[in-house]
């Protein structure tokens, strides 16, 4: 029984594990991704510029509104219709991010309106352009406040990599189906899948804990 | 003619249909202390964030220090973002809510400014925030966080913060409001002394002591106007009416502390 289970894993081992290193850059450019839509999108949100805000408001209420499979496909299968021809890796990295994006955005702007009026205004008072006051001294503060939503947000992240696997991203989820095709073993297989998704979404939440402890506002 | 370091013409501010500046001139000589003194709502913390363009007039002349600006919308004399900064980086300000930045430590506070914008090398930019803060008795406090701090030293904190970039001009909004009662005091002795070393300072305040004590000048606003402007013995003899039941109401409620006193009488 032991050395049946050392045997399987000395045979599937190793391909799980890189199945979750594949997860494991999927979620991390994703949330690159997502950040930077995210904040785009917040800061387009306060735009003084009608259009800008009405790019950012359609980008929201869109994403917000359709299934995140759907934006998938419309990026890996829709996209080449125009000549856009991406890789599956990248088109599930892009298609995610966008995805995140839109509920960063919200996080972000519920965010900035935790900051009081005077942190931006002791800074302007002192000389600093708008710009430069939104980076050293607001987002700092908001990047404190959302860190907890943020986690969750990175953590949604990272599990719905999973669907993925509907476009060939030879993920944790498609490579167990690929397994449990040839051995018609699902519960093993799911389960071991499962298991490595919670490690990792368990690192997450440890490496947030720490960040949360080593940028609190001391008070 | 002493030279005006600051002079300001018919100054208008409205918020939508509230008219809350209705034609605001003074000329500021370098050197005065001038408390200004009001009801709340006869405009003068608009008048005073309006100096530094926190609020932006709708027509109205400033000059400061070779900067002329015309706030009329289409004058070509109307302060670009790039000199509105150039008149903020001369023209230190301290709100009621003190407004420390909560996420830096008091000397980062400090330093924050210098290192920045006036791109003083940091070692050096330590030592004269390290010079402030002992001035101002917070020498320990350096590496604290504001939430660390009780209200009187955040808000002197945040004086040493406006004063690290060497200002002209010091603006006072309300400063010691939100302040416990036994907290006041230690502000108003710090702005005192800042005025017997001839910072030149305009003081938005409720302190009828200090106003009376400290300032070279007081000017008593009502409904948007300067209603009255002359020397601190105004507040003993009021010309006006309006302040003079401006005082009595304001002295009522404050007969214990009336006699409180900072020693900064200015000639």
């Amino acid at each position: 029984m032991i050395t049946d289970f050392i045997g399987e894993v000395q045979i599937y081992g190793p391909g799980f594990l890189l199945a979750a290193w594949t997860v494991f850059w999927l979620t991390i450019l994703t949330i690159v991704v997502s950040w930077v839509c995210g904040l785009l999108a917040a800061l387009g949100h306060r735009s003084k510029v009608k259009a800008v805000r009405m790019v950012a408001a359609f980008y929201i209420w869109f994403i917000r509104g359709t299934p995140t499979l759907i934006q998938v496909f419309i990026i890996y299968f829709g996209l080449p219709q125009f000549g856009v021809r991406l890789s599956p890796f990248t088109a599930g990295v892009l298609s995610l991010g966008i995805n995140s994006g839109a509920y960063v955005a919200e996080i972000i702007r519920g965010g900035l309106t935790a900051i009081p009026r005077g942190q931006t205004e002791s800074s302007l008072a002192l000389g600093f352009s708008p710009a430069e006051t939104m980076r050293s001294i607001i987002l700092p503060q908001v990047f404190r406040i959302i860190l907890p939503s943020i986690t969750n947000e990175a953590i949604s992240t990272l599990k719905n990599t999973s669907l993925l696997s509907t476009i060939t991203v030879v993920e944790l989820t498609l490579y167990a189906q690929t397994l449990i095709a040839a051995t018609f073993r699902p519960f093993e297989f799911y389960i071991a899948v499962a298991v490595i998704y919670l490690v990792l979404t368990t690192f997450l939440t440890q490496l947030a804990a720490w960040l949360e402890r080593r940028y609190a506002l001391q008070s | 003619m002493p030279e005006h370091i600051l002079a300001l013409r018919d100054i208008h501010k409205s918020f939508g249909e509230t008219q809350v500046l209705k034609g605001i001139s003074l000329n500021v000589t370098a050197g005065e202390v001038v408390s200004i003194i009001g009801a709340s709502g006869s405009g003068k913390s608009t008048f005073l964030r309006s100096i530094n363009g926190l609020e932006m007039p709708q027509s109205g002349f400033l000059d400061f220090e070779g900067l002329s600006f015309d706030y009329h919308p289409e004058s070509r004399f109307f302060p670009t973002a790039t000199q509105l900064q150039a008149l903020r980086k001369k023209v230190g300000m301290v709100f009621q809510s003190y407004n420390l930045w909560p996420h830096m430590t008091v000397l980062q506070n400090v330093i924050h400014a210098p290192i920045k914008l006036l791109k003083i090398p940091r070692a050096q930019a330590i030592e004269e925030a390290e010079a402030l803060l002992s001035r101002i008795g917070l020498y320990e406090k350096r590496q604290s966080y504001p939430a660390r701090l009780s209200g009187g030293q955040q808000q002197r904190v945040a004086i040493a913060r406006a004063l690290a970039m060497k200002p002209s001009l010091m603006l006072f909004d309300e400063v010691t409001s939100a302040l416990d009662p036994e907290l006041v005091h230690e502000v108003l002795v710090l702005m005192a002394s800042l005025a017997r070393e001839g910072m030149t300072m305009l003081v938005v305040t409720h302190e009828i002591a200090f106003a009376r004590d400290v300032s070279s000048r007081v000017l008593f606003f009502d409904k948007g106007v300067i209603a009255e402007d002359g020397p601190p013995e105004i507040l003993r003899n009021p010309q006006s009416d309006r302040l003079r039941q401006f005082l009595h109401r304001i002295l009522h409620d404050e007969v214990a502390g009336a006699g409180a006193g900072y020693g900064g009488t200015q000639q």
